[in-house]
Formats: C-alpha cells, sequence, structure tokens
C-alpha cells in the first residue's frame, strides 16, 4: 500500500454509496469498455522508500562528480545553503500560480522583489515574473519583436550567441513563420558593418546579439541601438545576469528588450534545469510582453498589497491572440534568484566577478604558457569564459582530465575548446588542471 | 497567516553582506575597457544572511500551498508532492551535472530518461518521449510542432488549421496561434460534449489535427471518442491530447489506445512534483512510432528539459510501482463524485451524470439576491473559503458557464478533509442565502483583504523603484 | 438603462460614429463600457493607420476581459485620442465624450451599412 492515499475500504465503500455507485469500476461506467486496461500496466513492483533511496543513490553514483571548468551556457557558481534552505519551504513549494491573491502574498511579494532586481541587472523597466529558461526567453523575444514593429519580417541572429540559444531560438521561428538571418562574428565580436548591411534590407523586426558571446568575449555594442531604431527595429541583449554586475548593461546600450538566463545566480546546474528565463523591456513594450507580471496596489483597508497585473494580454483571457502561450512559468526558481541576489547584494555580485575573471585569465595565461594552444581573440576582454585552439586533437587531453576529476576544454563547433572559471575554483585545481595537459 | 509588511529593498543597510566567498588567490586580471563595463548603479539589497532568512520566512508565512491544506484547484491536480522526491532530486551527482557532459559521464541521469520514457509509453500507450518541454503549455506547443512537421515530411504544406473545443483550456488555441496554426473552434452539446455533427463539416484537407482534453475541462468524458478518432484520421489529421487532465486516466485508460497520435503530460500535476508557485513544470511529450521520426528536429528549451522535475516524478512512479497505479485514477474520481453528490442541492450542477476528476458547479442555486442586493457570485464563494481555511477551486473557467466553480479533490485527500470541505461549502451556501454582503466582503480573516486590482492594472508600479 | 444618444450611427460590436463631413469619430457605446467594467486600457492605432470597416483597429481592457475595437468604416486615423492612454477610466465615465480615433473616411456611404440610435436601442434589446 503506498503511503499517499488515505481512503480506507471503509472509506471507499462510503463514499461510493453517496455517489450512488456499487463498485469503484462504476466511476468509468461512461468509457468505452474497449479503452479499459483490465490487469496492471507493465511498470517496476512499488519500493519501500528505503528501496527507491538506495536505486537512486546507486543511478547518482553513475554520474561522474567532476570539478566543472565549462560554461556555454550553465555556469558553476556558488550556492549559498540559505537557498535551497528557504525555497524548500512548502509554503512557496507546494502553492501555485497566485491566482487567490489574498493567500498568495508571499509568492506575490518575491516576485515583485525579483521583478525590481531584474530591472536593476538590467537597467530596463519592466520585467515580467519569469520564463523557462535563456533559449526561450530569446524566442519570446523573437516573436515580441515582431508583434511590435509593423510589416517587418525577418529577425537577426549574432553568430556568437550560444548554439543552444541559436536552435531554439531557429526552432520556434520556423514554425512561428518568422525568417531568421544571421550576423557573423568578425574578430571575435559581432559585426557592425555586416549588421547594418542587413538592416538595410528594410525587413527587420529584431536583431538578438549577446552581451558576452560564445567565446566569451564581452562584446562591443557601440552603435548597435541607433543603427537598429533607424529601421524601427529592435535591440534585444542576450545577457549573464551575473556578469551584468560588471558589464555594460541592456540599458546602458539602450536596447528594447533584455533576455537571459538566471541560471548563473546560484541555480544548480542539474544537468541543464530547471533553470529560469528572464525577460525586461523598455516601457512602450509593457503590454507586449509574454509571461506574468505582478504590480503593486492596496487593499481594502489601504494597505500594500500585490496582484498578478495586465492580466489582459495572456492566454486566459485572449486565447489564440495572446502574446504567448506561457503560464506556468519557473517561479520558484525566481525565489530561487531573488534569494541569491539579496545574499549577495551589489558588492557580492562584483566580488563573484572579480574571483572568476581573476580565476579564468590567470588560467589562460598558464595554458597559453603551456605551448599546446593557439590564442584565438587575443587582447578581446572576457570574464570567466574563454576559448582557445588546440595545437593537436584534444581527445586524449579531455579524457586524462575526466580520469583527475575535471570536467575541461569543451570542443565547440568551431575546433576550439572552451573554458569556465567560477569563484569555485581554486588556484591548486587550476594548477593540477595546468599541470596534465602539459604533461601532454 | 499574519499580515507582513516589509520589501527586502527596505530591510537593506549600506555595508551589510549576506556572502561570504573565498580569497582571491590570483593576480588582478585586466581591467575590462570602459566601453563595455557597467558605469550606472546596481539597486541590490545589502542585507545580512540573518535578514535573509527572517524575510523569507515570514513572506511564506502569508502563503497557503498543499502542505498547509486542501487546494481543489480544478485543472491544477494540486495533489501531495512526496518529501523523498525532493531528498533526491538534491544529491550531488544529479545537481552537479553539466548538461554539456558527454554520455560516459551522465549515465545516471540518461538511465532516467531511458526508464521514464519506458514508464511513460506504459502509462500513456504512447511509443516515444520528449522531455524538453518545461510546462504544459510548452508540451502543447511542442506537440503541434511535431504534427505540422509530420504533415510538411509528406509534403503536405496545406494543413495549417488545428480544431479546438470551445471548453479548450486557453494555452491551447494560444500554443496553436504561436505555432502558426489558425484556429477553428468546434462547439458543444449541451451535454458538455464535442458536437460529433458540428465537428465534420470542419475535417477538410486544411486541418492538420484536433486538440482535446479527456476528460475534457468539465470533468466529462468524451464518449465519443472513437468517432471523433475516425473522423480526423479519415481526413489526414492527427488528434493531440492535452495531459492536464491526465489523472483520472492513471491505470485505467491510455490515451494512446483512444486514438490519439501526440501528448503531453504535465508532471507537476499528474505526477505529484511541486508547482513551486506557478513552476518549474516538465510537459513531456509523447508521439505515436509514426511521429517518431519528427522528434529530433524539434528542439524547444536550452538542454535536456527540466531533469530535476523529471527526476522527481520518476520516484513517484516507483514508489507507486505497478500495483498502486490505478488507484490514482480512481480514487481521484471516486473524490470528485462524492463531493459533487454532496453539494448539488446547494449548488447548479449543469451537467448530470457521473464525472472524471474534477467537475463544475455553475454558482449557487440561491444566491441571496434581494431589493437592491446582488446575490453572491462564484467569487464570493471563493472568497469567502479562504477564510476558512481552503484554497478556492479555478473559478470563472470553462468560459461555458457564467459562473464556474470547478473543484478538483485528487486522490491524496482524505474522507476527513473532504467531509470539512463539503460542510464548509454548505455553510457557505447558507451564508449566501442569509445575507450575500458578507460574501461579498470576503475575506475577512486573510493577511489582506481584496485589493485594487483595476488600480493595478491602470498604474501600473511593477518595481520597488517605481513605488519609491 | 444604457445612454443611446441621437444623431449618432452605431454597429452592432457596439462602436458609435459621428460623422462631420468626411471625418468620423470613432467611439464605444455606453452600454458597452457596462458590459466591460472598469476599463484599464484603450489600444489605439497611430495616426496615419489604414482602417477597414468590419476589422478590429484596437481593443479595451479591464482585469478580467479584452475586447476588440472594430472599425465601423474605412479610412485612415487622423489622430488617436491620447487621452485615453492615461485616463482610460474616462471612457466609463462618459462614453460618448470619449471618442477613441478620429478617421478620414475613404467612403461615407459606409456608414448608411450602420444602425441609427432607435435600431441600436432595438439591437441591445433595451
Amino acid at each position: 500500500m503506498a503511503p499517499y492515499f488515505p481512503h480506507t475500504e471503509a472509506d471507499v465503500q462510503s463514499m461510493l454509496e453517496k455517489a450512488g455507485l456499487k463498485s469503484l469500476d462504476d466511476l468509468y461506467s461512461d468509457v468505452p469498455s474497449e479503452f479499459l486496461r483490465r490487469g496492471a500496466y507493465h511498470l517496476p513492483d512499488a519500493l519501500s522508500e528505503q528501496e527507491l533511496r538506495d536505486w537512486l543513490h546507486s543511478l547518482d553514483s553513475q554520474n561522474a562528480h567532476l570539478k566543472v571548468f565549462v560554461g556555454q551556457g550553465a555556469y558553476d557558481h556558488y550556492t549559498p545553503s540559505v537557498i535551497p534552505y528557504l525555497t524548500q519551504r512548502s509554503e512557496f513549494l507546494t502553492a501555485y500560480t497566485p491566482y487567490q491573491c489574498e493567500i498568495s502574498q508571499g509568492t506575490l511579494r518575491y516576485i515583485f522583489e525579483y521583478q525590481s532586481m531584474i530591472c536593476a541587472l538590467t537597467g530596463m523597466d519592466i520585467s515580467n515574473a519569469s520564463l523557462y529558461d535563456g533559449p526561450t526567453a530569446a524566442a519570446e523575444a523573437m516573436k515580441m519583436s515582431i508583434s511590435c514593429t509593423r510589416k517587418k519580417t525577418r529577425v537577426l541572429l549574432s553568430k556568437g550567441l550560444l548554439p543552444h540559444v541559436i536552435k531554439v531560438v531557429e526552432t520556434y521561428a520556423k514554425f512561428h513563420g518568422v525568417e531568421i538571418g544571421y550576423v557573423p562574428v568578425m574578430n571575435g565580436q559581432t559585426c557592425p558593418n555586416c549588421l547594418k548591411a542587413e538592416l538595410a534590407k528594410d525587413d527587420v523586426a529584431g536583431v538578438i546579439v549577446p552581451s558576452i558571446n560564445r567565446y566569451g568575449i564581452v562584446e562591443d555594442h557601440s552603435g548597435f541601438a541607433d543603427a537598429i531604431h533607424a529601421e524601427k527595429g529592435l535591440l534585444i541583449e542576450y545577457c549573464d545576469p551575473s556578469a551584468l554586475a560588471v558589464v555594460k548593461t541592456p540599458g546602458e546600450w539602450d536596447a528594447d528588450i533584455a533576455v537571459g538566463d538566471g541560471q548563473p545566480l546560484g541555480l544548480p546546474l542539474c544537468y541543464g534545469g530547471p533553470y529560469v528565463g528572464f525577460m525586461a523591456v523598455k516601457k512602450d513594450y509593457m503590454r507586449k510582453m509574454p509571461g506574468r507580471i505582478v504590480g503593486q496596489t492596496a487593499d481594502k483597508e489601504g494597505r500594500r498589497a500585490f496582484v498578478l497585473t495586465l492580466q489582459a494580454r495572456e492566454q486566459h483571457i485572449k486565447r489564440e491572440k495572446a502574446t504567448s502561450n506561457i503560464c506556468s512559468n519557473e517561479s520558484l526558481m525566481a525565489l530561487w534568484v531573488t534569494i541569491y541576489l539579496s545574499l549577495m547584494g551589489p558588492e557580492g555580485l562584483r566580488e563573484v566577478n572579480r574571483l572568476s575573471s581573476d580565476g579564468a585569465h590567470y588560467l589562460y595565461d598558464e595554458l597559453v604558457k603551456t605551448g599546446q594552444f593557439e590564442e584565438v581573440f587575443p587582447g578581446k576582454p572576457f570574464l570567466k569564459e574563454f576559448v582557445l585552439k588546440p595545437k593537436k586533437f584534444p581527445g586524449l587531453m579531455q579524457q586524462k582530465l575526466e580520469k583527475a576529476g575535471y570536467f575541461a576544454a569543451l570542443d565547440t563547433e568551431e575546433g576550439y575548446v572552451s573554458f569556465c572559471v567560477t569563484e569555485k575554483r581554486t588556484k591548486a585545481e587550476i594548477d593540477e588542471l595546468v599541470k596534465i595537459i602539459k604533461e601532454g | 497567516m499574519k499580515y507582513y509588511d516589509k520589501l527586502i529593498f527596505e530591510l537593506s543597510k549600506e555595508g551589510r553582506v549576506g556572502y561570504s566567498l573565498p580569497k582571491n588567490q590570483f593576480p588582478a586580471a585586466p581591467e575590462l575597457p570602459l566601453q563595455v563595463k557597467r558605469t550606472s548603479a546596481l539597486c541590490l539589497p545589502e542585507v545580512s544572511e540573518p535578514d535573509v532568512v527572517r524575510h523569507y520566512t515570514n513572506l511564506s508565512q502569508m502563503n497557503f500551498g498543499v502542505d498547509t491544506g486542501f487546494y481543489p484547484l480544478g485543472s491544477c491536480t494540486m495533489k501531495y508532492n512526496p518529501k523523498i522526491n525532493e531528498e533526491i532530486a538534491a544529491l550531488p551527482g544529479f545537481n552537479g551535472l553539466h548538461p554539456l557532459m558527454h554520455a560516459g559521464l551522465t549515465k545516471g541521469a540518461l538511465k532516467v530518461y531511458q526508464e521514464m520514457n519506458k514508464a511513460l509509453a506504459a502509462i500513456t500507450g504512447m511509443y516515444a518521449f520528449t522531455f524538453d518541454p518545461c510546462a504544459g503549455a510548452h508540451g502543447e506547443l511542442t506537440g503541434l510542432m511535431i504534427m505540422r512537421q509530420y504533415h510538411m515530411n509528406r509534403g503536405d504544406l496545406k494543413r495549417t488549421k488545428v480544431i479546438v473545443p470551445d471548453s479548450a483550456h486557453g494555452t491551447n488555441p494560444a500554443s496553436a496561434a504561436v505555432c502558426g496554426l489558425e484556429v477553428v473552434e468546434v462547439k458543444s452539446l449541451e451535454n458538455g460534449r464535442i458536437d460529433v455533427e458540428a465537428l465534420k463539416p470542419l475535417l477538410d484537407d486544411s486541418v492538420a489535427g484536433i486538440m482535446m482534453t479527456n476528460p475534457n475541462t468539465l470533468g466529462l468524458f468524451e464518449t465519443q471518442i472513437k468517432t471523433i478518432a475516425k473522423l480526423v484520421h479519415e481526413a489526414g489529421g492527427l488528434l493531440y491530447y492535452d495531459g492536464a487532465n491526465m489523472n483520472p486516466l492513471m491505470g485505467v485508460v491510455r490515451p494512446g489506445d483512444m486514438g490519439f497520435d501526440i501528448m503531453h503530460l504535465n508532471l507537476h500535476k499528474t505526477f505529484s512534483t511541486p508547482h513551486g508557485g506557478g513552476g518549474p513544470g516538465a510537459g513531456p511529450v509523447g508521439v505515436a512510432k509514426h511521429l517518431e521520426d519528427c522528434l529530433p528536429d524539434i528542439r524547444v528549451s536550452g538542454f535536456h528539459g527540466n531533469f530535476g522535475v523529471i527526476l522527481r516524478a520518476y520516484a513517484y512512479i516507483l514508489m507507486l510501482g505497478k500495483d498502486n497505479f490505478k488507484k490514482v485514477g480512481q480514487y481521484s474520481v471516486l473524490s470528485a463524485n462524492y463531493i459533487k453528490e454532496s453539494l448539488k442541492d446547494l449548488y447548479k450542477l449543469p451537467i448530470e451524470g457521473v464525472c472524471k476528476h474534477e467537475f463544475v458547479f455553475d454558482g449557487l442555486i440561491n444566491d441571496g439576491a434581494h431589493d437592491d442586493v446582488p446575490g453572491a457570485t462564484t467569487l464570493d464563494v471563493a472568497k469567502r473559503l479562504l477564510d476558512y481555511g481552503f484554497h478556492a477551486p479555478t473559478i470563472y473557467f470553462p468560459l461555458l458557464f457564467h459562473q464556474a466553480l470547478m473543484i478538483e479533490p485528487t486522490e491524496t485527500e482524505s474522507k476527513e478533509t473532504i467531509d470539512a470541505f463539503i460542510a464548509v461549502m454548505r455553510k457557505i451556501a447558507e451564508e449566501a442565502a442569509a445575507d450575500p454582503m458578507l460574501l461579498h466582503d470576503a475575506p475577512h480573516n486573510t493577511p489582506i483583504s481584496r485589493p485594487d486590482e483595476t488600480a493595478a492594472a491602470r498604474n501600473p508600479i511593477l518595481k520597488y523603484q517605481d513605488a519609491n | 438603462m444604457s445612454k443611446i444618444l441621437e444623431g449618432l450611427k452605431y454597429s452592432e460590436s457596439h462602436e458609435w460614429v459621428k460623422a462631420e463631413g468626411n471625418v468620423a469619430y470613432i467611439g464605444v457605446t455606453d452600454f458597452a463600457q457596462k458590459e466591460m467594467g472598469d476599463i484599464t486600457y484603450v489600444d489605439m492605432p497611430e495616426e496615419g493607420d489604414d482602417v477597414l470597416a468590419g476589422e478590429e483597429f484596437g481593443a479595451l481592457e479591464s482585469v478580467k476581459a479584452s475586447s476588440e475595437l472594430i472599425s465601423p468604416v474605412s479610412g485612415v486615423v487622423l489622430a488617436a485620442n491620447t487621452e485615453l492612454e492615461d485616463a482610460p477610466e474616462k471612457v466609463n465615465e462618459d462614453a460618448f465624450g470619449s471618442w477613441i480615433i478620429k478617421v478620414e473616411m475613404s467612403n461615407a456611404a459606409e456608414l448608411d451599412a450602420l444602425m441609427d440610435a432607435a435600431g441600436y436601442k432595438a439591437h441591445i434589446g433595451e
């Protein structure tokens, strides 16, 4: 007997009686009998809790427990213990979307705080309550740029965006009927002249560019907003929100939409999810933004209160005319981010960047010194992530690193290898990693 | 629950910190060029760790979850969330796994996907699943992409319409529109089921498929499903199953057997993973064998979907095992019928007969309206329930009934809890008949009373900085 | 009882038209604003946009609903009533005093297809 069913045999009988039914089978009397399954499904036998724990521990131990020196969209930053402790509170964990605001002020308040913090990080006016992940947030921004502009049919993607972002946006665009164009990377950054050439075709609704690109380079977007706005398109910045503590913000670049993945803000790697997509926009586009939004108001006694607002944009009201189909998002992960940013504060977040960047530059310099790599983009600014070109096939090196407990030097499409250093990585680890590579 | 009025920003004091980071052992990296450097201030709170813990603990105490009490929110399947699943999802070998690690490094995680694929196929009668979608609506969109891809692969490019019943979840038409499909609505009959005669003339060669929820959003089984499946397939279309209402069919009926070609499941509903205040969820999409080829082209999330959620659902399936599975469906249906029969003398039941896991009332039979005093509405009943320590049902959905009150108890609530709910619903009906004003003013015992939603929408204050 | 003004033209979707020569002022009726409840936002086209008779030109929003605005006539938008951007409640307070768009009609004969006050009164069953 599984522990999740409170009904006793006597309960079942008395409830059936009240419903005027004789047996549990009668509950399905409206289902054509050919569709009723007799007998058990092809599933495992029930486990006891102890057996379940043992089995999943055994699966857990089949995964490699490595020190992570790779980013590419998923960053191994430190998670303060306060976060899992608080996010496991069942009042947060086992609630749903705050439809009944009078008994959901906890959720509504943290979402309001989350929106405020995302605006602070991005320098934008308005944030929603979260989206699924970074790539889908970029896809939503792609759709939004089409609906915010007139007679424009094409969205441009920088080739510097992370590969998984490009793939998801392409998938959404294909089915949404949006044509995608590409802006190549020259000298390690989205090429301004190529962008201008594409804009001249007069059909561009939006342009998605990475604040920090797939090579880890912090991009210079001087002149991008002016060029795009002159053609009545939208500038969309794809950002690492952790890095926004130190790099120029979408607001400072005069972007119209900022999107990205909140994962670097203390979310565990967890094999790719749950993460949390964020989106923040200029005020002009408030009513075109997808997703839930929380606003401040007052209750009948004049006390500060928070509600889901601007719902006329959403699917449950607009149905096929909605700006997006999203409803459930990643609320608990937004709480995760909110608590992380509360703990870190402005100085903590800057320090995380300092530690990561100092460690990454140290590793970069040490790797170049081994003589086994060519620099790909010498002199270009980067923070925690970079690529190098291995002089020989990197397979053996990667295997050795794995064996020694390191996940590093990830192959890229271009034939480079990618490294990332966060504040979790120590100098001793970096020195050992370099030593393994040096030994060949 | 008590009212607590702080925002984390209001606890901030310059110089306070809530972090502890390692000492910097590295030489300083070169400064970023001014051109790409942030120069604006960063308005984040400066608070200590105890400040943070106390603040969010206080916030949590203004919240109601499944662990707090009965949460009969229709179409959301607010069942109990087993705690062992949380423990497992936090194991370091799962939690610390980088999504770009190759298969040799992620054997345990891959095993979870393989086993889940097998289990969900057994439960639904589908052939294979993709685990990329992060929520139900995301699954719908993915499923519709697969539907379109199937027709494209066959060179059948004129199929651009999708049929959606008027009782459908709002996400159905919205997902179709996002997927570039035109929505054609099919009406329901008086008995709440799809009008097969109205469906027939819609089925031409421009139809990509139909989206259905079965049981539908009224909690009623679509008894004509076999005919509908035959008609749609003969017209060259596909059948999509919205898994939001899968719970009553668990262990009893499989969508694949009913003729559905594509479906999604809401793991946060049917498979007990926590709703998290509105996510993370997971919306894996299953397809019949003839659609398997369409899966690889469709990439809808960054990596492998919400692995942490999939892992919890896997643990749930293992705990239940094959012997208990059927009880999920049966008990969820039993509880719903029990509540329906216990209240239908006081609340309007528009459609008689056995329901599945949920059912819809159309407001009070006696709403207490007299002279100039308006009667108690469904909103009033919902708000009054909060006073008595229950979450409200889903209200004003489906749109077919103007005072819709949609109740879904789930299989994890005891008869005692359900009886207490029934007693309160009866008491509220009496209160409405005697004094509807009491209900108009409800709730009375919650941290806040009804807020001014019109003011919120007219003058949006959407961040702390706007309010100050 | 909803207010209905004589001398205006009415559409089935509850818009009113006040024609002055070739220029039409378009708003929503008192009946429509009552049905919507508290209006929170009026979505309007921009000056210079084309509108077509029978086609959507904007929307009214309340907290729980969104309702399309359908143009009764075809033409070019001369102006949108930007006052409503910050004060959508004006539509609730005075539906006939709050025009939403001003249109230069391309075919004034379209007015003939619309209802007069008596016809609209019958249409809403009051």
